[in-house]
C-alpha cells in the first residue's frame, strides 16, 4: 500500500477541501440500491491497473480479485454480472469519486484505517484480502524471515509507507540493515534485480507482480511473513445501511460458499443437498435474500457467476493465474488463515 | 574642395565562394567539418548494430505468452504488441469498424482540407467542424434508432482517445483563439476584459490543475445525473487551454499585420467583417504558421496527461499494458515506450512537414 498510501498523504489538502465542498454542498441522496436499480447498472469504482486486482486485459475486458467482487454485486442485484460500470481510479480521486456519488462502491485494494471511516465518511465492508509489506529475496539466499537481513541491503521506493515501516521494523528487532532508496518502484526493482540490494521491499501483492518482471522469476521469492498490516476492503458512503449490508454480505457469501463446498459448478444442483447450512445458503427452504433487497437466489447468483472466494482467489492471484500467490493469511479459518465469515441463517 | 571626393573605383573584390556546395564538400569540405562529420559516423557505427539487433533480429515476433520474450538475450516483444493492439487503439470499445469509419472520414477530410489542389473547400471545412462531430458522435456514441448500440464513453480508450482529444482540441483551439485575440484587441473594454481574463487564468493555470478542477469539482458541485461525461469534463478542458494558447499566437500574427492594410480595406469601402476575412486573418494567420503547428504538436502530446483523471488514453494504454502478468517480463516496458514513441512521432512529423510546405508555400506567394 507504499505508494498509494504516499500519494494520498499529499493530496491532503486538496481532499480536505473536497470534503468541505460534500459536507456543505450536501446532496440529499437516494437510496443506493434503488439508484443503481433505475440506472440499470451498477458503477464500480477500481483499480486504473493492478496486476491481479484490476487490470483490463487484450480486449479491454476488466478482470481482476477487485473486479470480480464488483461482478458479485452486481450479480447478487440483476443475476447479470455483467451490469457494471468500472470506473478506474487513481489513489487521488477514488474517495472523492464514492462521496460525490459518482460510483457505488469502490473496490480497489484500499487499506481499511481508522482515520478513513472516522473522518471522511466512509465504510469499510469488511476485509477480502489481508495484504502487507513482505521482502522479495533470491532463492539461493535460503532466508527464513525479515530477521534474518540483518546486515543486508534492502532497495526501497522513497517517500511511501514502506520506507517508514522497514525503519520501524528495523528498530523494534534491534538489528540493523542499509536502507537503499529509489525514486520509482521500478528503479528499485531494477537495482535489486542487479544485485545492488538483498532484498526488495513494498506490498507482498505487488511483490508477485513485480517478481515477473525479472528476467529469472523463479531464481526469486517472497517472503511469508510480513512486517505490516494492509487490510483491503470495499467501501462504500455512510448513511446508506441497506447498501453496506448488500455488499458486506456479498462478501460473506463468497466465504461461506467457499467453505461449504459450493462452487459455480454446483452451485444449481447443490440447491437439492441434504447439507441444512447449503440449504440455507442457496435459499432452498427459507427467503434471507429479502432482507437485504435481493432474491431469495441470491447466492446461487453470485457464485454462479464469478465463483466462490476461493475461486475468485486462485483465477486472478492464485494457482490459476501467472501471479502464483500462496493464500496464507488469506485461507478460510479452518485451514489456518483469518477469512471467518458469519454464516447465513 | 573635391577632396572628399573620390575620383576612381576601387579595385573590385573577389565574389563570394559559390552558395551551392556539393555534399562532398559540405560534409567534409575543411578540417572542422570532416572531423565533425567522421566523429558522428563513428558514433552511430557504433550505436546502430545494437538497436538494429534490438528492434528486428533479436525481436520477438510471434509468442503466445511471455515466455519467449523472458529468454536471455530477446530484444523487442512485437508480439506483445500485437496481443495488445486492439487495447492500445481501441481500449474496450467493441465495434472496432465504427472507430475506424470515423477516423476514415475525419482523414479523407483532413487530406481534403489540406491538400493544395483539393478543390470546393468551403465543404470541406463545413464537413469538418460541422459534419465531422456530429457523424462521429452518431458512430462513435452510437444512435439506437440507427441499428447502432449506444457504448458509453468508459469503454473508450487508447489511440481513440488521444485522437479525439487532439482533433477536439485543435478543432476548438483555431476558432477559439482567433475568437480571443479578437476580442483582446476589441474596443469595447467588457469584451477586452473578458477575454484578457480568460487568457491570463487558463494560461497560468496548469493543464493538470485544469483538468483536475473539471473532474473532481464539478460532479462535487453539481448533482450527479447533471455532471458531464467523464469524457466530455477533460475534453472541455482541453479545448479551453488550447484556445488560450492559441489566442496569443494568434495575436501575435495580427500586430504583425501593418495598419495600413486595414486602413486600405476601409478606404476600399469594405465592411469590419470582410476585412477581417479577405485582408487581416489571412495575413496574420499566414505569419504565424510555425507558432500554430508548435500549439499542435504540444497539444497533441499534452492529451496522454489526460490519464491523470482515469481516461486510458494511447500512452496510458500502453502504461497500463504492461503490468499485465501473463507478459510481464524485463523487455515488455521498452518494447511498449518504444512503440508508444513511434506512434507520436510518425504524427508530430507528419504536423511539422505539412506545416513546412504550407510556409514554402506562402513565402513564395509573397515573393
Amino acid at each position: 500500500m507504499g505508494v498509494r498510501m504516499g500519494l494520498f498523504v499529499k493530496s491532503q489538502t486538496f481532499g480536505a477541501l473536497a470534503l468541505a465542498a460534500v459536507l456543505t454542498a450536501t446532496v440529499s441522496r437516494a437510496d443506493t440500491l434503488d439508484q443503481v436499480l433505475s440506472r440499470g447498472v451498477l458503477v464500480c469504482g477500481v483499480n486504473i491497473g493492478l496486476a491481479g486486482f484490476g487490470l483490463p486485459d487484450d480486449r479491454g475486458f476488466w478482470r481482476g480479485f477487485d473486479v470480480d467482487y464488483c461482478r458479485a454485486v452486481a450479480a447478487a442485484i440483476f443475476d447479470d454480472p455483467q451490469k457494471v460500470r468500472f470506473t478506474p481510479l487513481s489513489g487521488k480521486d477514488r474517495f472523492t469519486a464514492l462521496q460525490s456519488g459518482e460510483i457505488d462502491l469502490l473496490s480497489r485494494n484500499t487499506t481499511w484505517t481508522q482515520s478513513r471511516e472516522a473522518a471522511q465518511g466512509l465504510l469499510f465492508t469488511g476485509i477480502n484480502y489481508y495484504d502487507g509489506q513482505s521482502f522479495m529475496v533470491r532463492k539461493a539466499r535460503k532466508l527464513q524471515s525479515p530477521r534474518d537481513l540483518k546486515g543486508a541491503s534492502i532497495c526501497v521506493q522513497q517517500g511511501t509507507t514502506t520506507e517508514l515501516n522497514l525503519a520501524d521494523y528495523f528498530h523494534k528487532a534491534g538489528i540493523s540493515a542499509e536502507t537503499v532508496v529509489f525514486s520509482g518502484g521500478d528503479e528499485a526493482l531494477k537495482a535489486y534485480e542487479s544485485g545492488r540490494c538483498d532484498a526488495y521491499t513494498t506490498d507482498g501483492s505487488a511483490l508477485y507482480a513485480q517478481r515477473l518482471k525479472l528476467a529469472a522469476p523463479d531464481d526469486h521469492e517472497v517472503l511469508a511473513e510480513t512486517i505490516s498490516k494492509e487490510p483491503f476492503s470495499p467501501v462504500v458512503r455512510q448513511g446508506d445501511d441497506r447498501w453496506f449490508n448488500l455488499v458486506k454480505w456479498t462478501q460473506f457469501a463468497l466465504l461461506d460458499a467457499e467453505e461449504l463446498g459450493v462452487t459455480a459448478a454446483n452451485a444449481d444442483a447443490l440447491r437439492q443437498s441434504d447439507n441444512p447450512e447449503i440449504r440455507r445458503l442457496l435459499g432452498a427452504d427459507n427467503d434471507f435474500g429479502a432482507g437485504l433487497g435481493l432474491s431469495r437466489d441470491w447466492v446461487v447468483r453470485i457464485v454462479k457467476a464469478v465463483g466462490n472466494y476461493g475461486e475468485i482467489f486462485s483465477r486472478n492471484l492464485g494457482d490459476g493465474s501467472p501471479l502464483k500467490i500462496p493464500r496464507g493469511l488469506n485461507a478460510q479459518w479452518r485451514d489456518g488463515g483469518l477469512h471467518y465469515a458469519p454464516p447465513v441463517r | 574642395m573635391t577632396d572628399f571626393l573620390r575620383s576612381d573605383f576601387l579595385p573590385a573584390l573577389p565574389p563570394p565562394p559559390s552558395r551551392e556546395q556539393s555534399w562532398r564538400e559540405k560534409l567534409f569540405g575543411d578540417a572542422r567539418a570532416a572531423a565533425i562529420t567522421l566523429s558522428l559516423l563513428v558514433g552511430a557505427a557504433l550505436l546502430l548494430p545494437s538497436v538494429v539487433r534490438y528492434l528486428f533480429i533479436d525481436a520477438v515476433w510471434r509468442a503466445p505468452d511471455g515466455a519467449l520474450c523472458r529468454a536471455p538475450g530477446a530484444g523487442a516483444c512485437w508480439a506483445y504488441v500485437a496481443a495488445k493492439a486492439p487495447f492500445f487503439f481501441y481500449g474496450a470499445y467493441p465495434y472496432p469498424w465504427r472507430v475506424n469509419l470515423t477516423f476514415a472520414l475525419a482523414g479523407v477530410l483532413i487530406v481534403w482540407l489540406l491538400h493544395p489542389r483539393g478543390r470546393a473547400k468551403g465543404y470541406a471545412l463545413a464537413g469538418f467542424f460541422l459534419g465531422l462531430p456530429v457523424a462521429g458522435f452518431v458512430l462513435l456514441y452510437g444512435a439506437p434508432a440507427l441499428g447502432l448500440p449506444v457504448v458509453g464513453t468508459n469503454l473508450w480508450g487508447g489511440a481513440l482517445v488521444s485522437l479525439i482529444m487532439a482533433l477536439a482540441g485543435i478543432a476548438a483551439a483555431l476558432p477559439g483563439g482567433v475568437l480571443l485575440a479578437l476580442g483582446r484587441r476589441s474596443d469595447l473594454p467588457a469584451l477586452r476584459w473578458l477575454c484578457v481574463g480568460i487568457i491570463e487564468f487558463v494560461r497560468g493555470a496548469p493543464l493538470i490543475a485544469v483538468l483536475f478542477m473539471a473532474n473532481v469539482l464539478l460532479p462535487l458541485f453539481l448533482p450527479p445525473d447533471w455532471a458531464p461525461d467523464r469524457l466530455l469534463r477533460p475534453l472541455f478542458g482541453i479545448a479551453l487551454f488550447a484556445s488560450a494558447y492559441m489566442a496569443e499566437v494568434v495575436r501575435g500574427g495580427l500586430a504583425a499585420v501593418p495598419r495600413g492594410q486595414d486602413e486600405a480595406a476601409q478606404a476600399l469601402g469594405l465592411s469590419r467583417v470582410k476585412t477581417l476575412r479577405l485582408i487581416v486573418l489571412p495575413q496574420a494567420l499566414g505569419a504565424v504558421i510555425p507558432g500554430i503547428v508548435n500549439n499542435f504538436v504540444a497539444l497533441f502530446k499534452d492529451t496522454t496527461l489526460v490519464a491523470i483523471v482515469g481516461l486510458f488514453d494511447f500512452l496510458h494504454a500502453i502504461e497500463i499494458a504492461r503490468l499485465d502478468p501473463v507478459w510481464a517480463g524485463p523487455q515488455i516496458a521498452l518494447t511498449g515506450y518504444i512503440f508508444a514513441a513511434a506512434f507520436y512521432l510518425g504524427f508530430c512529423l507528419a504536423m511539422s512537414a505539412y506545416a513546412r510546405r504550407l510556409e514554402k508555400k506562402l513565402a513564395a506567394a509573397r515573393r
